[in-house]
């Protein structure tokens, strides 16, 4: 077991050193192939009408005339090394894992990722909870009385849930429960658990329930197929012939052995959301890691998105390790090697 | 009634998203009247607030909600270039002079703000001197002297600290060779440049005479910093206010807001009634739902000012109540087509003046969302809100739609009686550029020119495509879709970045089509003019010779579609600023 951690750890690395050299390519060497000089990418962080000498100067302090090779070595370094800023009336030591300072705002982007991670990590855990209890249930449920108006109805509600949009869901609900109605607070609603932790859920109720619908379709269809698949097996016929309780069939042989597929997912999932849940966020106008990844991307603020882009691919990396570690468990036919 | 009328426009609020293209949208909806201070109802009226202060009020108290769907580029005053940001600003700073607040044409005057009076221009426009006025003090209570006015300018000066803001500075300020910013060269005296000769009295030195130096010196750069509390590029998270408020709570790219500034004399300043109690700030809120929550009342003001989005549009004016709490200035904005003579036969003026009259204006400015969304038909550069504008027409065309005639026979002048092809280049991210793009294919298609259209992202247009001379030369951009708002409303503040070929540099350029030694001589001429009214002549004389050498095609003035927010007092749309007045703004 400690092995196969200490394997998957050192890919995860691996993962993350390729994820980010092809970040930074994206960025810096195409531009460069389709003819893109310093300056050029330089006058993208300028004030408009900025004069030549100043966007040299802005090309020279970001480093764009370095080789892409020492500026990629420079990322890298101030990653386990840290790094210093200049910011005109003193020099900033940035610690590490320093991820660079925003090309916009001449922040570090560490503290700005931590800062924010607590509201997608809040929206995630809330969202993950409703969607894994409602859709699993539903799933559940559908297939015990398939073919029923239970059935059709909640498959259907999947399938809007599935087929909507969030910016669609979200911008609709905000109307009729915000400004409408005026049960839910406005977009941009957000207080930190540990100043308010009934203001906090209330503010992500909404957030919450939209994002759980999308997600919860997704698993209810799911689970339903699963327990329809694994209720007709041999092992759940001897089961009930064993004389056991519906409820000991159902839970113990049907749901445990549809719930690997599930689980998969559900790791995936969760790390992308962690990583940041982008439509959620920018369309209730959540400070999370979401949002930021859209800002950064919007203003073409390199070191923001290398540093959300690792980031966010650390916990997809992390999340499906513990759901490796989570099949053996579930699935005792599952060992790790 | 409110969230009744909320809910019967929550539909199409939602499908008005997905809708707006085809124009969807609407429902019955009305809004209760806004009551003034006063009690006395004030009646909305499509744009009430252009030519009066609508709701007027001098009621204190109460928090001004504000969201912003991007976020500033600085909250420096040295590191800010946004118009909004400049507008929004006056909260906590002061200049040395300022628009002259509220509504109407005179909105596009400056008048002394931290100065007792407009600047003195002596050495033929060379040097400016300013006196500032006695008794202002910063948040800390220590006073505002002219150094302080001084040190800020010098500050501003190092542009690879403050990267965002304006440059006019750098390059009209006599400035030593070896002074490289407060910071990096912090023992040379820049006296050459701005000084303070006294407690109360700032004086600048130009390189040559300008003559609109009073409008350059409304912009931030002249807000007062105290040399001891200026923290470089970190400045930004805690600026020492010079305005009526001061900085309570900054959360970079989320949220600020602003409480009042106890050391603030309202009898030093005429031009801020300094209403509310409080400013609350969002940042990077939902654009469409920006709009949903002014409409809703939960926002007072969208601090963009830019106007309704596209999905708000198609809910608000087929709404008459809706509509009557707007207002459709024309702003000082072009959208123009740059006509690019480096690309052959476009090198050729009987070419581009073909393209002049076989441009279709009513497609065009259809494509830009009409005269209410858009803006008005454009016949020449200046757009009406600019000092001293006038406006003319050398292409004029039956119902504006193309003289195909008058085309073909420039098309045979040039020697290109079948027409030509070229490329034009737009934003891919701007439907309304795309369409304008569109317009232009099928109009110029009429005489036998023929465009390929290519659109590319807009973060990167002006550093690597449109504005990059090796990227226009090399494929052969004949046509490229461009936007210019002035950065104030007078001749050299809108044409100089547009229109002078001595401002053209390798990349990020607004102007590659204009290059004219014509052009440039008259601007040399309307800048040194201090004669008002003379010099105003002098730039329309520009704006002529633009038009008659045939490189921008103008497309619309650019008007915005504002809406008040609900329970806002003193709104009042002002020409300087291009929006709202924001130091109006009360609550009540």
């Amino acid at each position: 077991m400690l092995t196969y951690i200490i394997r998957r750890f050192i890919g995860a690395i691996a993962m993350l050193i390729v994820i980010s050299m092809v970040t930074f390519g994206i960025f810096f060497v195409v531009p460069q192939w389709a003819g893109s000089t310093p300056e050029a990418m330089a006058s993208r962080y300028v004030g408009r009408a900025a004069t030549p000498e100043t966007v040299h100067l802005v090309a020279q302090k970001l480093g764009f005339y370095d080789p892409v090779i020492v500026q990629y070595g420079r990322f890298a370094k101030g990653i386990v090394a840290g790094a210093e800023y200049d910011y005109g009336a003193g020099v900033e030591q940035c610690p590490a894992p320093c991820f660079g300072y925003s090309f916009i705002s001449g922040q570090p982007v560490w503290p700005d990722l931590l800062d924010r991670m607590p509201v997608t990590f809040s929206l995630a855990i809330g969202a993950a909870l409703l969607w894994v209890l409602g859709g699993v249930s539903v799933g559940v449920l559908s297939a015990l009385r398939r073919g029923t108006f239970f059935d059709r109805l909640s498959m259907g509600t999947a399938l809007a849930g599935v087929s909507l949009p969030i910016f669609f869901t979200g911008m609709l609900s905000l109307v009729v429960f915000s400004y409408g109605l005026g049960w839910t607070p406005p977009g941009g609603s957000w207080t930190d658990f540990t100043e308010n932790p009934a203001q906090w859920a209330y503010n992500l109720l909404l957030p919450w329930i939209t994002l759980a619908f999308l997600f919860a379709a997704t698993y209810a269809r799911l689970t339903r197929a699963g327990m329809l698949e694994t209720m007709g097996e041999d092992y759940v016929r001897t089961a009930r012939a064993k004389g056991l309780t519906e409820r000991d069939v159902v839970v113990k042989h049907g749901l445990r052995a549809a719930l690997t597929p599930i689980l998969t997912l559900f790791g995936i999932d969760f790390g992308l959301l962690i990583g940041g849940a982008v439509l959620t966020e920018t369309t209730y106008t959540l400070p999370g890691l979401g949002q930021f990844a859209i800002l950064a991307i919007r203003n073409q603020d390199l070191p923001q998105v290398m540093g959300v882009v690792l980031f966010a691919a650390c916990f997809v990396v992390v999340a499906s390790l513990i759901v490796d570690l989570l099949y053996a468990w579930v699935d005792p036919r599952v060992r790790l090697s | 009634m409110r969230r009744k009328s909320a809910l019967a426009a929550a539909a199409t609020a939602a499908l008005a998203m997905v809708l707006s293209a085809c124009g969807g949208g609407g429902g019955g909806n009305s809004q209760q009247p806004a009551q003034s201070a006063s009690g006395a109802a004030a009646q909305p009226a499509f744009n009430a607030g252009l030519t009066e202060v609508f709701n007027p009020s001098t009621k204190k108290g109460g928090t001004l909600k504000v969201a912003n769907y991007a976020d500033w580029d600085s909250l420096d005053p040295a590191d800010t270039y946004y118009g909004y940001s400049f507008n929004f600003g006056r909260y906590y700073w002061r200049t040395l002079t300022t628009y002259k607040t509220g509504p109407g044409p005179g909105g596009n005057t400056v008048v002394p703000d931290l100065a007792e009076a407009l600047g003195e221009p002596s050495d033929e426009g060379k040097t400016w001197t300013y006196k500032i006025k006695s008794g202002l003090k910063f948040e800390d209570g220590s006073p505002i002297a002219a150094k302080d006015v001084a040190y800020a300018v010098a500050r501003s000066f190092d542009k690879e600290t403050f990267t965002h803001g304006p440059s006019y500075l750098n390059e009209l300020l006599a400035w030593p060779k070896d002074f490289k910013g407060v910071y990096k060269t912090p023992d040379v005296d820049y006296s050459s440049a701005v000084e303070a000769t006294d407690d109360t009295t700032v004086v600048f030195h130009l390189k040559e005479p300008f003559a609109s130096f009073d409008y350059i010196v409304q912009m931030p750069m002249t807000a007062p910093v105290p040399k001891d509390k200026d923290t470089g590029a970190k400045y930004k998270d805690h600026v020492i206010s010079s305005g009526p408020y001061k900085f309570e709570t900054n959360e970079a790219g989320k949220r600020f807001s602003l409480v009042r500034n106890e050391n603030w004399d309202a009898a030093t300043d005429p031009n801020r009634p300094a209403l509310p109690d409080k400013i609350e700030v969002q940042l990077n809120v939902n654009a469409d739902d920006v709009d949903n929550q002014l409409i809703s009342g939960d926002v007072h003001l969208d601090v963009q000012g830019t106007g309704l989005q596209p999905a708000a549009l198609g809910k608000v004016l087929p709404d008459p109540a809706l509509k009557a709490r707007t207002d459709n200035p024309t702003i000082p904005r072009l959208w123009f087509v740059s006509v690019i003579p480096d690309t052959p036969p476009l090198d050729n003026i009987e070419c581009r003046k073909a393209v002049m009259w076989a441009a279709d204006r009513v497609a065009n400015q259809t494509a830009f969302g009409g005269e209410v969304a858009g803006g008005e038909i454009a016949t020449n550069v200046m757009p009406p809100p600019i000092v001293g504008q006038e406006k003319f027409d050398l292409y004029a065309s039956p119902d504006n739609k193309g003289d195909v005639a008058k085309a073909k026979a420039a098309l045979t002048a040039c020697g290109q009686p079948n027409g030509f092809s070229t490329t034009m280049t737009f934003r891919a991210d701007r439907p309304r550029e795309k369409a304008l793009a569109e317009s232009m294919q099928q109009a110029l298609a009429r005489v036998g020119i023929k465009l390929t259209l290519k659109g590319f992202p807009g973060s990167s247009y002006f550093s690597d495509y449109a504005g990059n001379v090796n990227y226009v030369k090399k494929n052969g951009v004949g046509l490229a879709a461009h936007g210019w708002g002035s950065d104030w409303p007078d001749g050299y503040g809108f044409l100089q970045a547009i229109v002078d070929s001595r401002t053209i540099r390798p990349a990020g350029n607004y102007n590659l089509s204009v290059k004219s030694d014509k052009v440039d001589g008259l601007i040399d001429q309307a800048k040194v003019e201090l004669d008002e009214t003379k010099r105003n002549k002098l730039w329309v004389d520009v704006d002529k010779a633009v038009m008659e050498d045939a490189s921008i095609l103008p497309v619309v003035w650019a008007k915005s579609l504002l809406l008040r927010g609900q329970g806002v007092t003193n709104v009042a749309y002002n020409e300087g600023q291009s929006q709202y007045d924001y130091a109006l703004l009360g609550v009540e």
